[in-house]
C-alpha cells in the first residue's frame, strides 16, 4: 500500500500539490486523472522521490520514501515519467538492462538477463533489441521504457502517461498490458492518464485531481459520472455505458 | 570467444601500438633498431630511446587517451554533445590556477601545481554548471556557446594578470599543446589521468545511466549529485594534469567522443576503451605528421 499523509508541493508561492492524503491499495490499477495542472505528476514525483516534497510523507511499504535509501526503494518502486532523454543513443537491450541496474550494480547475472529477456518479449520488442533508440518510432520508444521499467521488477510502478505518443492500437495494447502485468504479476500499477476512457476501461481504482487537491476518488462507475465529470473538467459530459464499460463523450 | 566488436577493438589498439612504435624511431638524432643493438655509439641511441622517445611516446597517448574520456564526460554531464573541457572553460581555468601558483609560490612542487590547476578547473567547470542551470532556454548550440564566453573571460583575467607580470610568454607556453619539451622525468605526472582513466571506466554504468537524466538515475536508486561530481573531479583533473605536462590540446575531446558515439552509441562501458584508443592514436597520428612535415623541425601538436 502507498500512504500519503498530507502531502503539500509549492514553487515560490504557487502550491501545486495542496495538502494530499490518499492510500493507493496495493494490487491492481490504480489511475489519476483531471485537468492540466492539476499536480498530477507532481503527485507522482513525490511518491517516487524524484521531487522532495515541502511537507508531509509517503509511505511505500511502509518505507519513508525520503528516508529510505535510494538503491532500496529502486527494489520497490519504479517510476518512468513522460519527458524521456532521448538524445541518448543507447539499444534498446542496453536500456532494458539498466532496468535491473538496482540488482546487478552494473554486472548482469544470468538471472538479470533472464528478466531483460523477459521483458523483451513481454513488449514484443526482441525484433528489435539491437537497435538504438533514437532510431526507433515514438511508440517503439514508449515501449522500450516500460519495457525498462518491468524490468526493474518492482512490486509498485508508477507510469506517467504511458500512452503518450501511442496510436490507438498500441495505447489499447499498453493498457491491456498493464492490466496483465497487474493481473499476473501481481504488480501494483499507478497510472496518470489523460484519456478517462482508459482510465474507465482497465482501472479498479480511479483518483481524479483538480487544483492540488484530490476532488474525487472511487472505482470506475463511480467517477465516470456526468455530475462528478462537471466537477472535475467544468464541462457537460455525457456518459454512456458500452458492453459494460462507462464511456464518456466529451467530443462534442 | 571475441565479439565482432572486441575483434575491432583489438586491431584498433595494435594500429596504435604500430604508430607508437613508429614514433619512437622518428626524430632528429639516429634512433632505428640497428643502431640500438649494435653497440659502437656508447648506448647512446638507447639513451635518447629512454630518455626522450619512450616518454614523449607514453606522454602523447596517456594525453590523447584522457582528454577524450574528460571530454566524453564532460559531454554526459552537460548533457550536450558539443562540449568538452576547452569549450567550458575547464582548461582556461587550469591555466589560471597554474598562473596563480606560479606567481603567489614559484617554489612549489609540479604535484602542487597540478593540485591548484585541478581545483580552479573544478571550480571553473562548476561555474559552467551553475550558469547552464540558470539559463532557461537550453538550445543545443548555447551550451557551448556559454562554455566559451566564460572560458574567454576566464582567460582574458589570465592574460591581464600574465600581461601585467610580464609572464605572456609563459602562458603561452604553457598551454599550447606541445610534447616536444616532454624528456623522462616531464611526464610521470601523466600516469594519474590513467588512473583516472581507470575509474571512469569502472563507473561507466552509472555515467550512461546520469547521461538518461536525473529522474531516470534517480529512478534506479544512483545518486545524480553524487555522479555528477564524480565526473566533475576526473574532468578537472584529467585536463589540470594535461595542461601542467602538455599544455592545452583543443577539440580533440569534442570530435573523439563524437564519432565514437555514431559507431558505437552511448553506452559508456562499450565506448570508453574505444574513445581511448582513438584519442591517444589520434594525437599521436597529428603528433609524427607534426614532426615528419618539417623534418628536422617541429609543428606543435596544439
Amino acid at each position: 500500500m502507498i500512504e500519503i499523509k498530507d502531502v503539500s508541493k509549492s514553487y515560490d508561492k504557487t502550491v501545486v500539490v495542496d495538502g494530499v492524503s490518499l492510500k493507493i491499495p496495493a494490487g491492481g490499477i490504480t489511475s489519476i486523472i483531471g485537468p492540466n495542472g492539476a499536480g498530477k505528476s507532481t503527485l507522482l514525483a513525490l511518491i517516487s522521490r524524484l521531487l522532495p516534497m515541502n511537507s508531509g510523507q509517503v509511505l511505500v511499504d511502509g518505507l519513508n520514501v525520503t528516508t529510505t535509501p535510494g538503491d532500496a526503494l529502486a527494489r520497490k518502486l519504479s517510476i518512468l515519467r513522460q519527458d524521456n532523454h532521448i538524445g541518448s543513443r543507447l539499444t534498446v537491450h542496453d536500456l532494458v538492462t539498466f532496468g535491473r541496474y538496482p540488482y546487478s550494480k552494473g554486472r548482469p547475472t544470468i538471472e538479470d538477463l533472464k528478466h531483460v529477456r523477459m521483458a523483451l518479449q513481454y513488449l514484443n520488442l526482441e525484433s528489435m533489441s539491437g537497435r538504438f533508440l533514437d532510431e526507433l518510432s515514438g511508440g517503439q520508444r514508449q515501449r522500450a521504457f516500460v519495457a525498462m521499467v518491468l524490468c526493474q521488477d518492482t512490486d509498485y510502478v508508477l507510469l506517467d502517461e504511458p500512452l503518450n505518443n501511442l496510436d490507438m492500437k498500441h495505447a489499447a495494447a499498453m493498457m491491456k498490458l498493464l492490466r496483465r502485468t497487474a493481473d499476473e504479476l501481481g504488480k501494483t500499477v499507478v497510472l496518470v492518464l489523460h484519456d478517462v476512457n482508459f482510465a474507465s476501461c482497465y482501472s479498479d481504482y480511479i483518483v481524479a485531481m483538480k487544483d492540488g487537491k484530490i476532488a474525487y476518488r472511487g472505482n470506475p462507475s463511480e467517477i465516470i459520472r456526468p455530475d462528478i465529470m462537471r466537477g472535475i473538467y467544468d464541462m457537460d459530459i455525457a456518459v454512456q455505458d458500452v458492453d459494460g464499460k462507462r464511456i464518456a463523450i466529451y467530443y462534442a | 570467444m571475441l565479439d565482432t566488436n572486441q575483434k575491432q577493438l583489438v586491431i584498433a589498439v595494435l594500429a596504435v601500438s604500430g604508430l607508437a612504435i613508429l614514433s619512437i624511431f622518428i626524430g632528429v638524432s639516429d634512433v632505428t633498431p640497428q643502431t640500438l643493438f649494435s653497440n659502437s655509439e656508447d648506448g647512446r641511441a638507447l639513451q635518447v630511446l629512454l630518455i626522450s622517445r619512450i616518454p614523449r611516446t607514453l606522454a602523447i597517448l596517456l594525453a590523447g587517451a584522457s582528454m577524450a574520456v574528460a571530454g566524453m564526460i564532460m559531454q554526459i554531464l552537460a548533457r550536450n554533445h558539443f562540449v568538452e573541457p576547452s569549450t567550458a572553460g575547464t582548461v582556461e581555468s587550469a591555466g589560471l590556477g597554474l598562473l596563480v601558483v606560479t606567481v603567489l609560490a614559484p617554489e612549489t612542487t609540479v604535484i602542487g601545481k597540478m593540485l591548484v590547476a585541478s581545483i580552479f578547473a573544478l571550480l571553473g567547470t562548476f561555474l559552467f554548471l551553475r550558469v547552464l542551470r540558470m539559463i532557461p532556454l537550453r538550445s543545443v548550440l548555447v551550451v557551448p556557446l556559454v562554455g566559451i564566453m566564460l572560458g574567454g573571460v576566464i582567460g582574458a583575467i589570465t592574460t591581464f594578470f600574465a600581461y601585467r607580470l610580464d609572464l605572456l610568454q609563459s602562458l603561452n607556453a604553457w598551454l599550447t599543446g606541445s610534447f616536444a619539451g616532454i624528456l623522462s622525468g616531464r611526464y610521470e605526472l601523466l600516469w594519474i589521468s590513467l588512473g583516472l582513466m581507470i575509474i571512469a571506466y569502472i563507473a561507466a554504468d552509472r555515467f550512461t545511466v546520469a547521461g538518461m537524466g536525473q529522474d531516470f538515475t534517480t529512478n534506479l536508486g544512483l545518486n545524480y549529485n553524487r555522479v555528477m561530481t564524480l565526473g566533475l573531479i576526473i574532468v578537472s583533473m584529467v585536463t589540470a594534469v594535461v595542461v601542467v605536462t602538455v599544455g592545452m590540446i583543443p577539440f580533440l575531446g569534442l570530435i573523439v567522443p563524437n564519432v565514437v558515439r555514431q559507431m558505437q552509441g552511448d553506452n559508456i562501458r562499450r565506448t570508453t576503451p574505444w574513445v581511448m584508443v582513438i584519442g591517444a592514436g589520434f594525437v599521436l597520428f597529428c603528433d609524427i605528421i607534426g614532426r615528419v612535415i618539417r623534418y628536422p623541425y617541429e609543428i606543435l601538436s596544439g
